[in-house]
């Protein structure tokens, strides 16, 4: 029972990084809020459903699709908003409230196309997209749960696990070792240097603000798996989430939303299994706000912080 | 004339007489009860947000502590309710203490923590095994105390008071002290102001007003559920309007509530999604072409707006 708790609270967590990754770039590197993430996975979310229901489009498919699209939406509407707000008195307020703006048109559309009723794909599309994709490197499998350590789970909590895991590597990567992750990280750690270096601080800013959503769309097309129904008004508690994954571990460090999203999510798991299931909602919040007063600067975070 | 009598003839007396006279002429009372919240609890983000800078995005928390703090006080002592009331009152203040160590994050991070201390409040308050105690999430029913012109008066009184208490910031030197606070805490406390108290004394009296506000509301409606008095668009709506006016200023939320809800209640409630179109689209406009609010323009044409 401790396995299986262990095992799919990891599955979980490494999901949940996923569902925080991007939210943690866009602050590490603009200071601001993107309040419309959870927005962001809704729209993937659709994404998927539709080109699901209506093309028959494998899901493993749609990631690749889902991704180039949301950061080429990424870039103008970075150029569109961000410029503009920091220039602002308090930009880092200010992001909180334009975003929230952003949030309800994504909603406010997404409803007045779709209505209000709950979707879902079945969980059988992400197995026989699987069986597609071993097929296709010549190994055999059939759809059916996965056994980890004599447990038995759903092929769709291992996908999606591994699809954060492979996200967060990839983020990484990114900043470590490409150019444009090395000046990434300058802007992170001081946009003024940054700008005095010669940096093109707008365009370093505006690709991250596209990975950062176009990761949040990926988060949502396996939330009909992970999160079982779809909503145009799901943002919200996807934004919660993903806060209370990023703030535990740390703002800037993906390594950090590891440990935040496995924290959060083998938790949750624990919660769920107990007999005090019914506060198991309760649980991010008070996750985010004891964490927040006893590290501020999040579990992995340097002790350096602005005043 | 000192300025303070001077802004409490021009604008406290006005909205409150307004107020006092409309449900005589106007049939939808509980819309003027709401215009009567709305206006009280964007003066409160006013204080908190205007003055000090902090972000109160968990508003709604104290403002459902009132209701929850009056409602628990009626059912179970069975009290006036005006006993209750107060009740209501000390339960936002309280669970404003209990946050006071929210104020050593900042920025985003305290608006964040702050949202989440509301939602967590919630959480618990609607948790079923607490059914005995708060009625869990199949909500509360006050038909005991229900006296709607009676609430009505008590509401105006509140917005009165807290008109006045914004009037009074707006021209003391505890107001001074902290705009000074939000603009340089550093040179602020050079200068010989106690940070940390101001900052503590503004977000209990926020606390307070938005408690008093939830224990009147709890009253006036009398029945209901734990989402309606920790809806997080009470939160989003007081912020929008208090900033849609112009922060740190007197008039700037009152204008706020009176243009922004009075287009709510024109086309938000036939068609809730097209209202929220251009809802979002009118706060992305507002930040980044007007973050300081109507008052502003206003300023800008020449005309002074306290």
């Amino acid at each position: 029972m401790l396995t299986y708790t262990l095992v799919a609270g990891l599955l979980f967590g490494l999901y949940f990084s996923l569902v925080g990754l991007g939210l943690n770039l866009v602050f590490g590197v603009m200071r601001i809020v993107n309040l419309a993430h959870g927005d962001f996975l809704m729209l993937g979310a659709f994404l998927a459903f539709w080109l699901f229901k209506l093309l028959a489009f494998n899901p493993l498919v749609t990631i690749p699709v889902a991704f180039a699209l949301f950061l080429l939406l990424g870039l103008p509407l970075y150029y569109l908003l961000v410029p503009r707000l920091l220039s602002a008195r308090d930009p880092e307020m200010l992001s909180i409230i334009l975003f929230f703006g952003v949030s309800q048109v994504i909603e406010a559309v997404t409803t007045i196309a779709f209505g209000t009723s709950e979707r879902s794909i079945p969980g059988m599309a992400l197995g026989n997209a699987v069986k597609w994709a071993a097929s296709v490197i010549g190994v055999g499998y059939e759809p059916g749960p996965v056994a980890i350590l004599g447990q038995s789970f759903p092929i769709s909590w291992v996908m999606s696990g591994l699809a954060g895991a492979l996200a967060v590597l990839g983020i990484y990567l990114y900043l470590y070792c490409t150019r444009l992750g090395y000046l990434t990280r300058a802007v992170m750690v001081s946009r003024e240097e940054a700008i005095s270096t010669g940096i093109d601080v707008h365009r370093v800013s505006a690709i991250a603000f596209g990975i950062g959503i176009a990761l949040a769309a990926i988060a949502g097309i396996f939330a009909p798996f992970m999160l079982n129904i779809i909503t145009p008004a799901m943002g919200v508690d996807a934004t919660i989430t993903s806060f209370a994954v990023i703030v535990i571990g740390s703002l800037g460090n993906p390594l950090g939303t590891v440990l935040g999203g496995v924290i959060y999510g083998v938790s949750l798991i624990f919660l769920q299994q107990s007999s005090y299931s019914s506060w198991a909602n309760t649980l991010p919040y008070l996750l985010l706000i004891g964490v927040l007063l006893a590290r501020p600067s999040g579990l992995l975070g340097r002790q350096t912080r602005r005043a | 004339m000192p300025r303070l009598v001077r802004h409490t003839l021009l604008i406290l007396v006005p909205v409150v007489a307004a107020l006092g006279v409309a449900p005589f002429v106007y049939g939808n009372h509980l819309l003027l009860f709401n215009f009567i919240v709305f206006m009280a609890l964007a003066q409160g983000v006013n204080i908190i947000y205007g003055l000090t800078g902090y972000l109160p995005f968990g508003y709604v928390g104290f403002f459902g502590a009132g209701a929850y703090g009056f409602s628990l006080v009626v059912m179970h002592l069975h009290t006036s309710p005006f006993a209750a009331l107060l009740a209501g009152g000390l339960a936002a203040v309280l669970l404003g203490l209990l946050l006071t160590p929210l104020f050593r994050l900042s920025g985003a991070y305290f608006s964040i923590a702050n949202l989440a201390a509301a939602l967590a409040l919630l959480q618990i308050v609607s948790n079923p095994t607490l059914e005995g105690i708060t009625k869990g999430p199949y909500g509360v029913s006050l038909s005991g105390v229900f006296n709607p012109t009676l609430a009505y008066n008590t509401a105006l009184a509140i917005l009165a008071a807290t008109l006045f208490l914004v009037i009074y910031l707006r021209n003391s030197r505890f107001g001074m002290a902290l705009q000074a606070i939000r603009e340089d805490a550093i040179s602020a406390a050079m200068a010989g102001i106690d940070v940390v108290r101001a900052r503590v004394i503004a977000w209990l009296l926020a606390a307070l007003i938005a408690g008093l506000t939830g224990a009147v509301f709890a009253w006036y409606i009398s029945v209901f559920y734990p989402e309606t008095v920790f809806s997080g668009e009470v939160s989003i709506f007081a912020i929008v309007f208090a900033l849609f006016g112009g922060t740190a200023t007197i008039l700037g939320p009152v204008l706020g509530v009176l243009i922004l809800y009075g287009v709510y209640n024109a086309i938000g409630i036939s068609t809730p999604q097209y209202f929220q179109l251009i809802y979002g689209l009118l706060i992305m406009g507002l930040v980044l072409f007007l973050p300081n609010g109507l008052v502003s323009l206003l300023r800008r044409w020449g005309i002074d707006v306290p």
